[in-house]
């Protein structure tokens, strides 16, 4: 559970995490903006089934994967958010093609 | 951003990692006027330690702390020099031959550099302990990357747990953005501070010592703090709900959390020199693999230097520094006749240099965590990716299996998407400690490229010569 | 410190531990001496196929033993599943070969025929497909598939799990495993065999080379002819993803586990096991262009194994004339064999001597006589 400080700046990046709108800062990762967003898993693991967050921001524990703009198993610390992008949390394994 | 094809064929000096020891290099390998090129994963430079510098959202300076705005002076000197500047460039793969794959936007290309000089840093060590795959529960290092880069700060119940100076670092910055700390828990280990104690007079000269003491200080006033933390668990159903810990004392504790932020210190980020066969051992101070360097980063693999933290954990004073000496090499090598004035000068590196690694080993001792920590027994996952526990590695120990080569193909241990990153290190102190053999003897993964995951798509789209067709297709 | 056993296998993997564990099974006291945690070992670098389809060209024996060890595939892994637990997940849907251009298809379908029109080949359905009746059983495919052949024999298996239950089968048997235990020399008198290693001596009445590309080294000291060679095979590895394909194709197979890996490569290197870009690129644009929805999965893992290749490409058992008790076996397919190797090899090795009917074209004296051209 993550808030942003309050001299933060604008929320001017509009985003859909799960179809729902959210606003993210300009700079933000998608991790990032997951946080903000107050998301408590961003995907449920492929071997067992257990839910998983964002574990070192630093693109190095593949915690956080996440289907951005319909590719599935992005690193969203890795990934700035953009205008109109669409995030997904994940189940399980990947679907192929996506 | 800097797309694919901005890369060319060939480079004098290829940097990977825009840290504090990558952009020295790269500046003052350009400033020498080689053809330098700087792949950094991030989107913008700075490395971890000086993460977001130039944009960060944090407006009060005294939240992060001078010693982060140092850090705007490397990223303004690199930027003022001809290096060419790839962020968002993921490197998966170095070659003997010092040929690099590098993707970035979704595409991968191959270039050619005289030199690479890898300033991967370092990440987290494991902190492998029951409950640490729960939701909530994350690396010190990850909420201070979220507070540089988002200007976001846990809330709700929030401890920290663990030991070395980031986690005192991030508490200090907690608190400075006003931020409710519930309480540290601090694992410093009893016998680890004795360790260090004939360590500590040097120690005294470093200029981490007032710094350290005075930032301990401030966080010890303002938060609780409980020492001698042993049995630490994070609980919870599907999400952190408590963390359980043993006091000094013997008791047991459960405190209600929210957030809880896990750090026992850092370790060279060793997988892409290890997949370029460098030579690495076993350093029993750090307690993990640090590549085998000369006096200038050089390696064992011709033309491949690390500098910075992956060469060893000195910190990003230290790192700095060495990043002017793998540079300097470089310059030899390629451009003797560089003129005097423009080469860095070795004796003022070294001199800071020595400065700044005064007293390393009081720290590297006080903060060595307790054995508990590192090599966990039982249900607790070991690797997270792959979901394999303590006691199936011990199991396959009984087996016959000697080292993680073999472990790892009976069990898939290691063979996630990081590819042994997150337990590595907890797999050969755990085997060691089983057959009861030192680390050494056991061994780290072979590890191969792409040290980060590309698409198929992408690898597939490289070039290909004739026997590389030949040798894959027939009827 | 001397330890003895009855028989003595030098090699730890697939092909030796199939046999170890074939040998505890009808009770043999076994020592199988292995190397350490790094070595150039076949068995982690598998394709995991049990296959047939195009095994044989050229001695039609090794066809028939391949379809005797595919058709022994399905209990030999219900034996290991009770003995170990473990679910080595064999199956054996069928498998298939896809051509990407009509040439290729054609090339395919002559290799076949000439397969199959051998004297001696043992007959099993085969078929060539068109783009149309491969598309019905592989949904997935791309434009540029042409067609393939199909094999209602072929099959796949979990191999670092069959590598797992087989080590822990031995176990449960009583097997010896003492790994780094490489051996430098062996000597043979009394009618016993002396394996000598920098961890000591090990004794036993008989003797299996399953050395891998060992075996050229450490036949001659037991009056064995053992010419194999490393071939390196390299292969790539995706990230898991959901079920999509039915069927392995001999170069595309998903696991239980969800990842893809995908094949692979033969290249004269000698000793040289390191990854390279063009390979495994190659490999890739051939995955994708045959299952184009792979493009967008990453790839999480490449590796480069060595084969072990004779010159015919056929697999050698053999047996010392010198040094009676003393055995070979050596294959590049020690998956597909595995079933053969435990239940068939093992007990003829305890018995003593392998029957000339069914191995002696298999013996490394074929290779004595100079191939007319």
């Amino acid at each position: 559970m993550f808030q942003r400080l309050p001299d933060a700046g604008d929320l001017a990046v509009a985003i859909t995490i799960d179809g729902k709108p959210v606003k993210a800062r300009a700079g933000d990762t998608v991790a990032a903006a997951l946080f903000a967003a107050g998301i408590d898993h961003c995907r449920t693991t492929p071997v067992s089934g257990t839910p998983r967050a964002p574990y070192c921001m630093m693109g190095v524990c593949f915690e956080c994967l996440v289907t951005i703009d319909g590719v599935g198993n992005r690193q969203a610390c890795l990934v700035p958010v953009q205008e109109g992008m669409s995030v997904e949390t994940q189940r399980g394994k990947r679907e192929i093609g996506r | 951003m800097s797309a694919v094809n901005e890369v060319r064929d060939s480079y004098d000096v290829a940097v990977v990692g825009a840290g504090p020891a990558g952009l020295t290099a790269a500046t003052a390998c350009a400033a020498a006027g080689l053809a330098t090129v700087l792949f950094d994963e991030q989107p913008a430079p700075g490395g971890q330690i000086y993460r977001a510098i130039t944009q960060t959202p944090v407006q009060r300076a005294s939240i992060l702390g001078n010693d982060y705005w140092y850090g705007a002076r490397l990223v303004r000197d690199f930027q003022a020099s001809r290096a060419q500047y790839v962020p968002g460039a993921t490197v998966w793969s170095l070659s003997r031959e010092r040929e690099i794959g590098v993707s970035t936007g979704g595409a991968a290309r191959l270039t050619q550099a005289k030199r690479v000089i890898i300033a991967t840093g370092a990440l987290e060590r494991p902190f492998p302990i029951p409950g640490w795959t729960l939701p909530g529960v994350m690396t010190a290092g990850a909420g201070q990357i979220l507070l540089k880069s988002g200007a976001m700060v846990p809330q709700g119940r929030t401890l920290l747990a663990g030991c070395g100076p980031l986690l005192w670092l991030l508490a200090w910055q907690y608190l400075n953005a006003g931020v409710k700390i519930d309480a540290i828990l601090d694992t410093t280990a009893r016998a680890s501070r004795s360790a260090a104690w004939p360590h500590a007079p040097a120690f005294l000269f470093s200029p981490y010592f007032r710094k350290g003491l005075r930032l301990m200080l401030s966080v010890r006033r303002r938060t609780k703090v409980i020492a001698g933390v042993t049995g630490l668990r994070a609980e919870g159903n599907s999400r952190l709900q408590q963390v359980a810990y043993r006091t000094a004392d013997g008791a047991e504790i459960r405190l209600p959390a929210d957030t809880l932020l896990l750090h026992q210190g850092v370790v060279p980020n060793v997988n892409l020199a290890m997949s370029v066969g460098i030579e690495h051992r076993w350093d029993d101070d750090q307690l993990c693999w640090v590549p085998v360097v000369d006096g200038y980063g050089g390696t064992s693999v011709d033309g491949v230097a690390i500098a910075g933290d992956g060469a060893g954990i000195a910190g990003a004073w230290a790192a700095e520094e060495r990043g002017k000496l793998a540079a300097l090499a470089a310059i030899r090598a390629l451009k003797p006749d560089t003129r005097q004035d423009i080469l860095p000068d070795e004796a003022n590196i070294r001199l800071a240099l020595a400065k700044v690694e005064r007293g390393r080993l009081f720290l590297d001792r006080y903060y060595q965590p307790a054995a508990s920590f590192r090599i966990p027994r039982g249900d607790t996952i070991v690797c997270r990716c792959e979901e394999v526990t303590a006691q199936q590695i011990i199991d396959t120990v009984a087996l016959g299996c000697t080292g993680p080569n073999q472990m790892k193909s009976f069990l898939r241990c290691g063979m996630g998407p990081c590819q042994g990153r997150l337990c590595g290190l907890t797999v050969t102190e755990l085997m060691a400690q089983t057959r009861g053999v030192p680390p050494a003897e056991i061994g780290h993964y072979r590890l191969r490229p792409p040290v980060k995951p590309i698409t198929l798509g992408e690898l597939a789209a490289l070039p290909k010569d004739e026997a590389a067709i030949k040798a894959v297709v027939r009827g | 410190m001397a330890r003895e056993f009855d028989i003595a296998v030098i090699g730890g993997g697939l092909v030796g531990a199939a046999i170890a564990w074939g040998l505890g099974k009808i009770g043999q006291r076994v020592a199988v001496l292995d190397e350490g945690d790094i070595a150039f070992r076949a068995s982690r670098g598998n394709f995991a196929l049990v296959w047939v389809q195009s095994k044989g060209l050229g001695m039609p024996e090794y066809a028939g033993w391949t379809v005797r060890s595919s058709e022994a595939w399905g209990g030999f892994a219900d034996e290991l599943k009770e003995q170990t637990g473990l679910d080595i997940c064999h199956q054996r849907p069928g498998g298939f070969h896809l051509a990407l251009s009509e040439a290729e298809l054609a090339n395919r379908e002559s290799i076949l025929k000439r397969l199959h029109n051998q004297p001696a080949m043992q007959r099993y359905e085969w078929e060539i497909m068109d783009r149309a009746r491969v598309q019905r059983m592989l949904p997935q495919v791309g434009p540029e598939v042409v067609g393939g052949s199909y094999c209602p024999l072929d099959g796949h298996v979990n191999s670092p799990r069959l590598f797992r239950a087989l080590h822990a089968g031995m176990q449960q048997l009583g097997v010896t495993y003492l790994p780094n235990h490489p051996v430098e020399q062996i000597t043979y008198r009394d009618r016993q065999f002396v394996m000598h290693t920098p961890a000591g001596e090990v004794r036993s009445g008989k003797l299996v080379l399953a050395a891998g590309n060992g075996n050229a080294r450490l036949g001659p000291m037991v009056g064995l002819n053992v010419p194999v060679r490393p071939q390196r095979g390299q292969i790539v590895v995706t990230e898991k993803a959901a079920p999509f394909l039915n069927y392995p194709v001999v170069t595309v197979r998903q696991t239980d586990e969800g990842g893809v890996m995908l094949g692979d490569s033969l290249e004269e290197t000698g000793f040289d096991p390191t990854v390279g870009t063009g390979v495994i690129s190659t490999i890739a644009e051939r995955a994708v262009r045959m299952f184009p929805v792979l493009a967008r999965l990453n790839v999480v893992r490449t590796w480069a194994a060595l084969r072990v290749m004779t010159q015919d490409g056929f697999p050698i058992y053999d047996q010392s004339a010198t040094c009676p008790g003393a055995f070979v076996a050596t294959c590049h397919s020690g998956v597909t064999l595995a079933a053969n190797h435990a239940l068939v090899l093992a007990p003829l090795i305890a018995g003593g001597s392998l029957p000339p009917e069914t191995f002696e074209v298999f013996s490394a004296r074929r290779f004595d006589v100079p191939a007319a051209a």
